[in-house]
């Protein structure tokens, strides 16, 4: 089995451009969620030349809207939404320092530019496995957009959250690769 | 004349929606483990094997297995011989919903409008498919339905000419266009004939079908067997990192067309085929 790379949020530039496509991680500290209204506010926000709720610089979003916690719980399930809804959004974000994203699906093709123009990395999670990942989340609170109800940005900490590096920033994609291997077989 | 009261739908539906969510059906967890059986790549195993911890984790406490709790599609089939008293039987199954969500601590995912995008609080209005049926029964079928996978499906207006050739060609590409974005293993079901809209809701029934049932007619049942093997051959694999286990099932349902029309509709789902069922 491939060894498992353990990083910490924030990532630095060097974090992200050193991350290639198939590495396993087990990534550690603090992320945000945001999905789609989110992502439109943020970017809202960009055009109008005004501050964001969140600091972006070196930090990972995480594309999910969390079911809700029930009683003793931090959160409730947490897998990954599909991230190419957030293609239009995304290249701004990185051109602000977004160094990580955390979802499922394929990226377009101006996202991969982004990615390659200033050194950042996009993760994927297991789609599905809400109720498994929710247990590496050990703090959860809203920051931002609290009407938005689960599309809020919400402040996680994780523990050894589970990835692999899909897209990275020297043009590495694992989707592309996986069906080159097995498609040919 | 049977009586049925709309506060016992209510209370079924409510209770339907936790179960579905919480409970991955045996047929599905059995079909994963067969998966990891003949997954030759080793991080598409891994994948299978967490999705059948993330069952596991559901099941025994009572979570949603997935944090998209889906829209609540419910299919009713009302025998013709009942009275539903108390209230109206929309009011009755929306009301079912909103309590399962609330008390599941399920998302609310569903938005007012579809431009306006204003969450309605309480996962509410449901998708409610009415059948009149013979006999003094109701029959309700819950199947919370992701957005992930929704939105990789496709309906296409085929010529006759096109053929059965026509229609793996258009699941086929149905399904590769969508790659990892629905969160493989995925079922397929496909709807064939009738109009456009039938054609859709024909897809969306197929998957309330067993995984591992076979359609009783045995041309379109070797079609369902043609088409999971070419789809298990376009190498997606678990999560799309690679494999042989793209999807678990393909399931075909058909109906009578116009002689000038051959609609088809390719209704993708994830592994999270969640359904569940009551009679009343």
């Amino acid at each position: 089995m491939t060894e498992i790379i353990k990083i910490e949020t924030p990532l630095s530039d060097e974090d992200a451009r050193s991350l290639r496509a198939g590495d396993r991680i087990y990534l550690s500290g603090v992320i945000y969620t945001g999905r789609d209204a989110a992502h439109k506010r943020l970017t809202g926000l960009l055009q109008e030349g005004r501050p964001l709720p969140i600091d972006i610089e070196g930090q990972v979003i995480y594309y999910v809207g969390p079911a809700p916690a029930s009683a003793g719980r931090v959160i409730g399930s947490a897998g990954p939404t599909t991230s190419g809804r957030m293609d239009a959004y995304a290249p701004a974000l990185i051109a602000l320092g977004l160094k990580g994203m955390v979802g499922k699906g394929v990226r377009s093709d101006a996202v991969k530019d982004a990615m390659r123009e200033y050194g950042a990395v996009y993760f994927g999670a297991t789609g599905g496995a809400g109720a498994l990942l929710a247990r590496r989340i050990k703090s959860c609170r809203v920051v931002a957009y609290e009407d938005l109800g689960p599309e809020a940005i919400h402040r996680l900490e994780v523990v050894d959250f589970p990835l692999v590096v899909v897209n990275d920033s020297a043009g590495g994609d694992l989707y592309r690769d996986a069906v080159e291997v097995y498609g040919r077989m | 004349m049977r009586e049925i009261q709309a506060s016992d739908i209510t209370e079924t539906v409510s209770r339907l929606c936790k179960e579905a969510n919480f409970m991955l059906g045996e047929d599905v967890y059995a079909a994963i483990e067969s998966g990891i059986a003949r997954e030759e790549s080793p991080i598409g195993r891994e994948i299978l094997g967490e999705l059948l911890e993330n069952a596991q984790i559901a099941r025994t406490e009572r979570v949603p297995m997935c944090q998209d709790t889906g829209f609540a599609v419910v299919f009713l089939e009302i025998g013709q011989d009942v009275h539903i008293a108390g209230g109206y039987l929309e009011d009755a199954v929306n009301a079912g919903v909103a309590q399962g969500y609330d008390e599941g601590f399920l998302r609310k995912s569903i938005v007012c409008h579809p431009l306006d995008r204003v969450n309605t609080g309480d996962n509410t209005p449901a998708v409610i498919h009415t059948k009149m049926v013979p006999g003094e029964k109701i029959r309700i079928v819950v199947a919370p339905k992701g957005g992930g996978s929704e939105n990789m499906s496709a309906v296409r207006m085929l010529k006759p000419s096109d053929g059965m050739d026509g229609v793996a060609d258009f699941v086929l590409e149905t399904v590769k266009k969508a790659g990892p974005n629905p969160c493989p293993p995925i079922i397929v079901g496909v709807g064939m004939g009738g109009t456009m809209e039938i054609a859709a809701f024909l897809a969306k029934k197929s998957l309330l079908r067993e995984v591992g049932s076979r359609n009783r007619n045995p041309e379109d049942a070797e079609l369902e067997s043609k088409l999971l093997h070419m789809i298990n051959k376009t190498g997606i694999g678990p999560a799309g990192l690679g494999g042989r286990v793209t999807a678990l099932a393909v399931n075909i349902e058909a109906y009578p067309c116009h002689i000038a029309s051959l609609p088809v509709a390719v209704n993708i789902q994830c592994h999270a085929a969640r359904h569940r069922e009551a009679v009343l």
